[in-house]
């Protein structure tokens, strides 16, 4: 967040990544490249602004503020200011707990998962062959494919009688083919994580494929010549020319990772008995089958900051790898 | 050994059998789903599973297409992904515009406040979008997707294209200005016919999104007649036994839309991640 937002990266001219700082060109306005010209930029911006203002900032400011109170939906009903109240109740509720667990465990063993196999990929299909692109093309298929169709497709792959038990079971005689996959906790995460990693493959390459494009040809050459073998070349020159990218996807996947809804809620429901309930599915049926819509915007405010803390620790971890070539 | 022929063969035949295997893995889950849209209720889930439909029926898409509003939900979600996306993309590239091109008082703060939006994930706001949703009696109702579509795009839309935008010489619209043009000319005429790739680019993710988008729709539209397709083919689902020849031949009517577009679009789509998301 801080990276991305430091100063002047809002001259830089890359988009979706923080930019080596450019020198301010504000007040320069006739020789410089931006022009000054009173009302005009601001009747540019303000159909976009005032949209952001009303449909964005001021639920962000109210999600906030709901969070206080014992929210009453019912119009004559009175909202009861509660303090810290749902706060706390979340910090004693075992089962914004295991929500949380659940979360935590989808993130990690879909984000990194994601990372490798999509830049393994990326780097399988850095030469340009006729088949790139048909390959990029089916790697891709499952990322513009909606979250829904996706969702039931794997509850019916995993279903009991499913593909997937009888390819274990009778194909590679791993299993007994009889599991269960959604009618218990582990084995559901399993299933909703194998959704996650399988859909998100195709994004992450493409990414990398983009970044690959920036690797300097002559240094790999020249490493080539010195005698670098495939994973020093990969170390010294490959990976430090991504790593613009390699920040993007990480950060982006993280957020994602907590974001997981639409595939529990489809694929299990949260069930056995709320046993696979990520935060935003319990968030979700607080306000909308509880109605109480000040406790779930506490569990929405909380993982809001969760994020965007993890988000930060990682831009700071980042930049003092790379030192000076990011923000 | 290094650069002999028989090594270079060699790895070029692993690297094909990865991608091949991986390319499998990612593609038989869409051809088991093709393959049971084709088969009836009494065959989805037999022991061995059928990869070929035996005996193959074209029921399910009958089914799907004639009963249950299907061409309503259809036409709905037209409707709502159009509009969204197009409003989406002209107000966002005239506030790209404004930043790529002005100095102002205020620029700073305002494309950072902006920065936000890219940062909070939709899912979090669901719940003070819903209150404000009532408060506009927009619960319900296909304005209710549309203007929130269009705002919670708009953060994305704008950051792609002002990049874009301040890839172009200011050269070019200093000439004009000199010629009389004033800012809306420069904007229309000159930055977004330049801005073509970048366009096409934003147009295709925003049309996805609001065309798969489950979960706002799923909180705020209860009467049958103003459901999208997402949510509509979940509800195929059914009460008890899943109908899933049913939900599948409904799932590749509502994807093909989508495989076209991004198929149509590819070399634009490319083009615009590689100028867009990394500094090349």
């Amino acid at each position: 967040m801080t990276t991305l937002t430091t100063g002047e990266s809002v001259t830089g001219r890359a988009v979706g990544l923080p930019t080596t700082a450019r020198p301010a060109l504000r007040g320069r306005n006739h020789s410089g490249r931006r022009f000054r010209s009173g009302l005009t930029p601001y009747l540019f911006l303000a159909p976009g602004v005032i949209l952001f203002a009303v449909m964005i900032i001021y639920p962000m400011v109210q999600a906030v503020q709901m969070s206080f109170f014992d929210w009453k939906i019912v119009g004559s009903a009175t909202s009861q200011f509660l303090g810290l109240d749902n706060y706390i109740r979340a910090f004693n509720d075992p089962h914004f707990w295991l929500s949380l667990t659940n979360s935590g465990i989808y993130m990690l063993f879909t984000v990194p998962p994601q990372i490798i196999l999509g830049l393994m990929v990326a780097l399988l299909l850095k030469k340009k062959s006729p088949t790139q692109p048909f390959f990029r093309v089916l790697f891709y298929l499952p990322v513009v494919t909606s979250w829904v169709v996706v969702s039931l497709l794997f509850k019916y792959l995993f279903a009991d009688s499913g593909l997937i038990n009888f390819t274990l079971g009778d194909f590679l005689h791993l299993t007994n083919g009889d599991t269960s996959w959604l009618a218990e906790r582990w084995t559901a995460l399993v299933a909703i994580c194998a959704l996650g990693v399988w859909k998100g493959i195709g994004w992450s390459m493409m990414i990398f494929l983009a970044g690959l494009q920036s690797v300097p040809q002559e240094l790999e050459e020249a490493a080539t010549v010195d005698g670098a073998n495939r994973w020093q070349r990969f170390k010294a020159v490959t990976l430090p020319a991504i790593w613009p990218a390699m920040l993007f996807v990480v950060v982006m996947l993280v957020i994602g990772g907590f974001n997981v809804f639409t595939s529990v809620l489809l694929m299990t429901g949260g069930g056995p008995g709320g046993q696979t309930d990520v935060v935003l599915t319990y968030m979700y049926q607080q306000a909308f089958s509880f109605l109480d819509f000040g406790y779930g915007s506490a569990l929405a405010v909380i993982l809001t900051l969760i994020v965007f803390v993890i988000t930060v620790i990682q831009l700071r971890l980042f930049r003092d790898r790379s030192g000076e070539s990011l923000a | 050994m290094k650069g002999s022929r028989s090594a270079r063969t060699l790895s070029t035949t692993f690297r094909y059998a990865a991608l091949i295997a991986g390319a499998l893995v990612m593609v038989i889950p869409f051809l088991y789903m093709v393959s049971t849209s084709f088969k009836a209720q009494a065959y989805v889930l037999t022991f061995p599973p059928q990869f070929i439909p035996d005996p193959a029926t074209t029921d399910n898409y009958v089914q799907a297409l004639t009963t249950e509003n299907f061409g309503r939900y259809f036409l709905n979600s037209i409707i709502v992904s159009v509009i969204a996306t197009s409003v989406s993309l002209l107000v966002s590239s005239m506030m790209a515009y404004a930043f790529a091109r002005f100095d102002f008082p205020g620029r700073e703060l305002i494309f950072r406040v902006l920065l936000l939006g890219l940062i909070v994930p939709a899912m979090m706001l669901i719940i003070p979008q819903f209150i404000l949703a009532k408060q506009l009696h927009l619960l319900d109702s296909l304005p209710g997707l549309i203007v929130f579509y269009i705002a919670g795009t708009l953060a994305l839309n704008t950051f792609l294209l002002r990049g874009f935008f301040e890839s172009i010489p200011a050269e070019l619209d200093q000439a004009m200005q000199v010629d009389g043009a004033n800012a809306w000319v420069r904007y229309w005429n000159l930055a977004l016919p330049l801005a073509k790739p970048a366009l096409a680019t934003a147009t295709i993710f925003t049309f996805l999104s609001c065309w798969d988008e489950f979960a706002w729709a799923l909180t705020i539209i209860n009467t049958p007649e103003h459901l999208t397709l997402p949510v509509a083919i979940q509800l195929f689902q059914g009460q008890n036994a899943t109908q899933w020849g049913l939900v599948f031949a409904a799932s590749l009517i509502a994807v093909i839309p989508v495989i076209i577009v991004f198929l149509v679009f590819q070399r634009y789509f490319v083009q615009g991640l590689t100028a867009g998301s990394i500094k090349g």
